[in-house]
């Protein structure tokens, strides 16, 4: 890690222990404790941190974004972060100014249907926006008749349905029935539909990654504490390789995930590119099915109730694998990919990396 | 929330790409030549000492050690290339893959001056293979239970007990063994053992063939009786063996022969499933790819935090853990996506023949080098439960 992403992930760091430590959120009666957060991520310009200054964002190097984005993981906070910045990548990307006020993306599926007329009207479905329901705009790829646009779309001139994921973060379908954008230009060469799942898919394996690492250590910690047939669980074989085996699959995923973060953040957008963030989706995606269980074996009752902070990660790491694309799906892309290229090209590719 | 695990994006640098162009050219040869055979699966498990010599010409062994001694003074990340290269080409590295490994290292370090000036530039020739001597009949796991005895005699120690399990033992030159030179003590179990430079020819030693269920001979069950090791060859502390051993195992734990043992396997199974594959293949294949490519970079950046001079033993053993239980699934898994291919199709002879000689050699991964319950151990320490 650089020195400046350092930096900037110890200022992301300091503002959520501040402003959204997870116990205390926990806790919270009302979603009051989000305002202030937002307002102090968007102070420091870390909500715009991937728009350049030209287009009224921080400015700041696409690898400082992802370690941002794996912070906020670390604490799960509900807040449309990692989502403004992806909207902010796609509006500079085509030459559009960032809005202030909290963004979020389309697509997040495959399976959307979005299209703007060259007067920039907007027609189609998204399912399964996120946060949806709480930011005040979103950034859509949609496609134009020559090719990938970029739209803006104020929230309110479209009606979200309700909907939300397992953690219950906002996460709803929208309808575009003809709804004017409020500014949109042509998706520069290269930037297709494709391209954006790819970084959807890194930026949700980083904010995975950094969800893991805290079950890692909160389930560490409440090993080191627990006491069963008169010693801490610790102490016991079996719950020490639960431990190592969750230990296994945050470093895959933490491993995975900088990966494609660091191929992104310098510019390698070709093969590479595909393996590094589809795989890193589908081996993170792994990580967190097989690592958010044993989270909750370890934790044993306490760790099912709403009570104890553990579902704030493992809720959402379940629900974060079916964003910007899930493992099944992108493990058949992968595969196709490779099977296309034939046996003599897998190795070569792997070793590029 | 600080985070405990932590892997440094490194990338090869370039000379690592130029050498890796080298390996691949000189595979290419061997390949052509007959030495290599892409066909075979036993590759990687072949002894060659033709094979070795020409490795070693290359100058692909003892790379990171000092010219005097034969080695090269590359870096450890160019080791790194070579030895992936050659695992994936399935290569006949058998004979100097543990010197090379780690038995130079342990001699690097503790052996005496002449001793090294005589057997480095071997291994560096590839004309040197090494055996391990750790497991005993009742010491496998538990290393701190071995019995084989060394006794203190006239200039230097006479051995007596049995070794087993060991591979390589019927052709090796040298052993590097465990032996027990005073008995343990009670705060210390772990005293009392000592390392020794072996020399297989010397009289007194008797190696008996144990047959793997592959059919292959491999392991080996060493007999000592009465066979004299001049006090020269002791390496490092007397009794304080156990003091020894830990920190060179993030490279033994790490490299890239743990997790592409069976990579051949894959590679016949995207020939098998072909250019345009179903949805069930393309999946199974596209989850391997993304595990393989996870693993690589994990090893990768171990290997360059190595370089750095930072000490990544939970990540060596996490890499060990999670990259041995992979390789041992590798075959079964592509038993599954394979069932419905075509039992005529060209390819499918090869897939099969190799296929079952990784079934076979599977159950070994995760016991050889330290089974996956010692490193879980080992992962929990790090993890700070014990």
């Amino acid at each position: 890690m650089s020195e400046t992403s350092a930096i900037v992930a110890e200022t992301a760091a300091r503002i959520f222990e501040d402003l959204a430590d997870p116990q205390t959120v926990n806790q919270a009666k009302d979603e009051s404790w989000q305002a202030p957060l937002w307002s102090s991520l968007e102070e420091s310009g870390l909500t715009l941190a991937w728009v350049p200054d030209t287009l009224g964002g921080a400015g700041a190097a696409l690898s400082d974004g992802f370690e941002v984005v794996k912070v906020a993981g670390r604490f799960a906070a509900t807040v449309p972060l990692a989502e403004t910045l992806l909207a902010g990548w796609l509006l500079s990307e085509a030459g559009l100014p960032s809005p202030t006020g909290a963004m979020t993306v389309a697509p997040s599926r495959w399976s959307d249907e979005l299209k703007i007329d060259a007067a920039g009207v907007l027609t189609g479905k998204a399912r399964n926006v996120p946060f949806g329901k709480s930011a005040e705009y979103i950034a859509v790829l949609a496609d134009g008749p020559s090719g990938p646009v970029v739209a803006l779309v104020k929230l309110s001139d479209v009606r979200p349905s309700d909907g939300h994921n397992l953690a219950g973060d906002s996460s709803v379908e929208i309808i575009f029935d003809k709804i004017k954008a409020v500014a949109h230009a042509a998706a520069p060469a290269g930037l297709d539909r494709q391209r954006f799942m790819l970084l959807g898919a890194t930026v949700r394996a980083n904010q995975m990654a950094g969800a893991l690492e805290t079950v890692l250590a909160i389930t560490t910690r409440y090993a080191g504490e627990r006491v069963a047939f008169e010693k801490t669980i610790s102490k016991f074989q079996a719950v020490q390789h639960n431990l190592a085996r969750l230990a296994g699959e945050t470093a895959a995923a933490v491993a995975a995930a900088g990966s494609a973060a660091d191929t992104f953040a310098n510019g390698i957008l070709d093969d590479r590119f595909f393996l590094e963030a589809a795989g890193a989706k589908v081996r993170v995606s792994e990580a967190a099915t097989e690592g958010a269980s044993i989270g909750h074996q370890v934790h044993g009752a306490i760790g099912f109730t709403k009570e104890h902070i553990l579902h704030r990660f493992t809720l959402r790491l379940w629900s974060w694998r079916d964003d910007f694309g899930n493992e099944s799906d992108w493990a058949v892309r992968l595969g196709r990919m490779i099977a296309a290229k034939g046996a003599d090209e897998l190795w070569p590719l792997v070793a590029s990396r | 929330m600080t985070a405990a695990i932590q892997f440094d994006q490194l990338r090869l640098p370039p000379e690592c790409e130029k050498l890796r162009d080298e390996v691949r050219a000189f595979i290419a040869e061997e390949t052509e030549g007959g030495s290599i055979k892409p066909t075979g699966a036993t590759g990687g498990d072949s002894f060659s000492r033709e094979f070795s010599r020409k490795v070693g010409a290359k100058g692909w062994l003892g790379m990171t050690w000092p010219k005097k001694y034969g080695g090269h003074e590359r870096t450890f990340l160019e080791r790194y290339v070579v030895t992936e290269e050659l695992r994936v080409a399935n290569a006949p590295t058998r004979l100097h893959f543990v010197a090379d490994r780690q038995s130079g290292p342990i001699l690097l370090k503790y052996a005496p001056e002449h001793i090294k000036m005589k057997v480095l530039p071997a291994i560096c020739r590839g004309e040197c293979c090494f055996a391990i001597g750790m497991s005993e009949p009742n010491s496998g796991s538990d290393l701190f239970a071995a019995r084989t005895k060394a006794t203190k005699t006239d200039g230097g120690w006479l051995i007596n007990g049995t070794k087993i399990w060991t591979s390589n033992a019927h052709q090796a030159d040298y052993m590097i063994g465990l032996f027990r030179t005073s008995a343990p003590t009670k705060e210390n179990r772990r005293h009392g053992l000592t390392q020794f430079l072996v020399d297989m020819k010397t009289k007194g030693i008797t190696c008996n063939p144990v047959y793997q269920i592959t059919g292959h001979h491999d392991f080996n069950e060493v007999v000592f009786e009465d066979a004299f090791v001049p006090d020269d060859h002791v390496l490092g502390e007397i009794d304080g063996a156990w003091k020894q051993a830990t920190s060179e195992l993030a490279y033994e734990r790490s490299g890239p022969e743990r997790f592409l043992e069976t990579y051949y396997v894959l590679e016949e199974l995207v020939r098998v499933l072909g250019p345009d594959p179903d949805v069930r293949g393309a999946e199974g294949l596209g989850r391997l790819v993304a595990q393989l490519h996870t693993l690589r970079r994990m090893s990768v950046s171990v290997a360059g935090m190595l370089h750095a001079g930072k000490e990544p033993v939970l990540e060596a053993a996490i890499v060990k853990d999670v990259g041995t239980i992979w390789e041992q699934r590798l075959p079964h898994r592509a038993r599954e996506l394979a069932a419905f291919s075509e039992p005529e199709a060209t390819n499918q002879i090869p897939f099969d023949k190799k296929l079952a000689y990784a079934t076979t050699i599977a159950p070994k991964l995760t016991i050889q080098g330290g089974t996956t319950e010692v490193l879980r151990g080992i992962i929990a320490r790090g993890l700070g439960l014990r």
